[in-house]
């Protein structure tokens, strides 16, 4: 009754104003004369409304409506108007999703990110929906929902991101240069990370961390790993083979110490074992007491490089005051131990084999020996026993 | 060890000796162990009991058992707070009885403390006893005749004396590493780790299934020796397991001095409530152990 009673009233207001400027229906004051009502619904009952305010102050407040709904020209309108095409303006930014993984317009129109479109605002704006700050919340209407991600084989990351160092600086601290979603997936022309052009493409992740951890990444490059990448070798690890993709921590967390270990160890993995020899491994293997050394803490984080470069913290020449850094009074002889000694190893470390050997033997012998004289003597002992006391069951004295 | 030296009222527990002759009329009981050994044993067994229990979760520290009593005490770090702490007190204990062997030995120039029937120095009767055991076991001889400390138990003292030196030795070696290695290689400091767990667990599973098995679950002893604890045993005991000490001591005429009251019934149930609890928790670490070993 309210929508038929308000065509009513915009019927006469339309007459009126028809009557100065017969067929230009664009001025927003005219559409708003009906659209203004806030209960209004088309025919299939979504809200034609639109909030007058909101809509001036929006970067939109300044066009016409015919210039986007440009196929009503005249009123009555039809029931059913066309789509507004975005890219009639915007043509850069559509083209940008032509190919993306958003690139189906019917399931990711434009107002899926940037919200209603009469209340667009522009992306420096705290109201916009695209603001950095907004981004994560934006992108987790979808991505941080089981059954939208589960839909498409993708992981809920969004709970994932939130926690995260980056999440933290952006969500409690309301830090305008974390990385949001957008700083490292690009915004319009998003592709899948198996996508060699994609900024997440494993050979580019390092382009594109580097584009905030700048310093880091020359490190990075510089070191044993990138190099690998940049020649191709796509086995060599990237910043989110160590750091993860969305839930990156802190990396003096004990978290991480203890989370990080395993990961250099999924590639490495005699160094891994013989590491889990070591008192560093035993002594650090859970939180409580992180501080025990781990890959990084000897070889360097980014800048990996091997011992035979006079750079590498493990060189001969630095060992001193690599291994000081820890350990107090590490002298020369100190450096000698060797982290990754392996005393299964007869070839590597002879000396410790032997040892282990011995002391293998000597448990064994001595085991071996008592465990038998143990055994002979409960049975004897026992039988002795029944046979001097037979009445009582051979109880002791 | 030497001859006792009781209490001056020749009582192991301190106390009056004015119930002697009750224990008489009801079986005598004779003295073994002096406080101070006892005192001694308690000292060793708790701290090894410490020592086994913070070692092995660091030794096996990937494995489940180890992670979850680690996470429940405060990570790694809490537990090697506490294997440092019993260490130190046994570390101490241990340097406490080489003194007093060494002041008894050579300044009070005691008898028998470095040789002879009650020394804890192996001799040929051990090496006889050894075999004539063996013999007996399969029905082949005569039971020997143990005199005050029979070759088991000097082999339980002499494993536990060496364990002491090269435990002891590596651990801190691992402690103050880099004050060791003003004087060890390089590779020594690789060493002393392996030395370190491998006679650990020796230590561990010999204790635990070896000494807990001869002393106190077998037959004679079921389930559970006493005398370490209480200090006295009944004459029958003492005449059946050391026939010979008891036979030397009625020829020296000695007997009568070692004779001691019957323990005072509390301390017999606080010995019971100690000793079964050390047996209990020494068993599942030795399961612990055996589990986490055949796994690796």
């Amino acid at each position: 009754m309210k929508t038929v009673s308000s065509i009513a009233l915009a019927l006469v207001a339309f007459a009126l104003l028809a009557g100065a400027r017969p067929g230009v229906a664009q001025a927003a004051t005219d559409c708003l004369s009906c659209h203004a009502d806030a209960g209004m619904q088309d025919g299939s009952g979504h809200s034609v409304s639109v909030d007058a305010q909101k809509f001036h102050s929006s970067i939109h407040g300044s066009l016409k409506c015919g210039d986007c709904h440009t196929a009503i020209k005249d009123y009555p309108h039809p029931d059913r108007a066309t789509p507004v095409k975005c890219d009639s303006c915007h043509a850069g930014e559509a083209a940008g999703l032509i190919g993306s993984v958003h690139g189906d317009g019917a399931e990711h129109p434009c107002t899926s990110c940037h919200g209603d479109a009469h209340s667009i605002f522009p992306k420096e704006d705290p109201r916009s929906a695209v603001y950095p700050l907004n981004v994560p919340r934006t992108c987790s209407s979808c991505h941080g929902d089981e059954g939208m991600a589960k839909k498409h084989g993708l992981v809920s990351v969004y709970p994932l991101y939130i926690d995260s160092i980056h999440g933290f600086a952006l969500s409690k601290e309301g830090l305008l240069v974390a990385a949001n979603c957008q700083s490292c997936h690009g915004s319009h022309h998003i592709l899948s990370h198996k996508d060699p052009q994609s900024r997440t493409y494993k050979a580019n992740i390092p382009k594109t961390c580097g584009s905030c951890h700048a310093g880091i990444t020359a490190d990075y490059e510089g070191g044993v790993h990138g190099k690998a990448v940049a020649k191709g070798h796509l086995d060599a690890p990237v910043c989110s083979d160590c750091h993860t993709a969305h839930a990156i921590l802190q990396p003096t967390e004990a978290a991480f110490r203890t989370q990080s270990t395993p990961i250099c160890g999924s590639c490495h993995k005699e160094k891994f074992s013989t590491y889990r020899d070591t008192f560093h491994s035993q002594l650090g293997a859970l939180g409580g007491y992180v501080e025990t050394a781990r890959c990084w803490d000897c070889h360097g984080a980014h800048d990996v490089l091997p011992a035979s470069d006079p750079r590498s913290p493990i060189a001969p020449a630095n060992l001193v005051a690599t291994c000081g850094r820890c350990h107090a009074g590490a002298n020369v002889s100190f450096v000698q131990y060797q982290p990754h000694a392996n005393a299964r190893n007869r070839k590597l470390n002879p000396a410790l084999y032997f040892i282990r050997l011995f002391m293998n033997l000597l448990l064994a012998s001595v085991l071996t020996f008592f465990v038998i004289h143990t055994v002979l003597w409960l049975i004897r002992s026992r039988y002795d026993q029944i046979k001097r006391r037979p009445a009582e069951g051979g109880k002791n004295a | 060890m030497p001859d006792l030296e009781p209490a001056a009222d020749g009582s192991p527990n301190g106390s009056p000796n004015g119930s002697r002759e009750q224990s008489r009329a009801g079986g005598r009981y004779f003295m073994r162990f002096t406080r101070a050994q006892r005192y001694l044993h308690a000292v060793l067994f708790t701290t090894f009991l410490g020592l086994a229990g913070t070692g092995l979760p660091l030794r096996f520290s990937q494995s489940y058992w180890a992670r979850r009593f680690a996470s429940g005490v405060g990570g790694f770090g809490a537990i090697l707070f506490f294997h440092k702490f019993c260490a130190v007190v046994l570390t101490l204990a241990f340097l406490y009885h080489v003194k007093d062997i060494f002041t008894r030995g050579l300044i009070h120039r005691e008898k028998g403390i470095f040789w002879g029937s009650t020394s804890m120095m192996g001799n040929w009767k051990d090496v006889k006893d050894l075999f004539g055991h063996l013999r007996w076991f399969v029905g082949l001889g005569p039971k020997p005749q143990f005199e005050r400390y029979a070759y088991w138990e000097k082999f339980d003292y002499w494993a536990v004396f060496w364990g002491m030196i090269v435990i002891g030795f590596s651990g801190y070696a691992m402690w103050f590493a880099p004050f060791f290695a003003r004087f060890l290689p390089g590779w020594a400091l690789n060493a002393v780790l392996v030395i370190h767990s491998e006679e650990g667990l020796l230590a561990i599973l010999f204790i635990f299934s070896i000494h807990f098995v001869n002393t106190h679950l077998r037959p004679d002893s079921f389930p559970m020796d006493m005398v370490i604890f209480t200090g006295v045993e009944s004459e029958e005991e003492f005449e059946t397991k050391r026939p010979e000490e008891y036979a030397r001591l009625a020829g020296q005429g000695k007997l009568e001095a070692r004779i001691s009251e019957k323990p005072a019934i509390w301390l017999v149930n606080f010995s019971r409530v100690a000793g079964f609890t050390a047996i209990l928790i020494g068993l599942v670490l030795l399961v612990l152990t055996l589990s986490a070993y055949f796994r690796e």
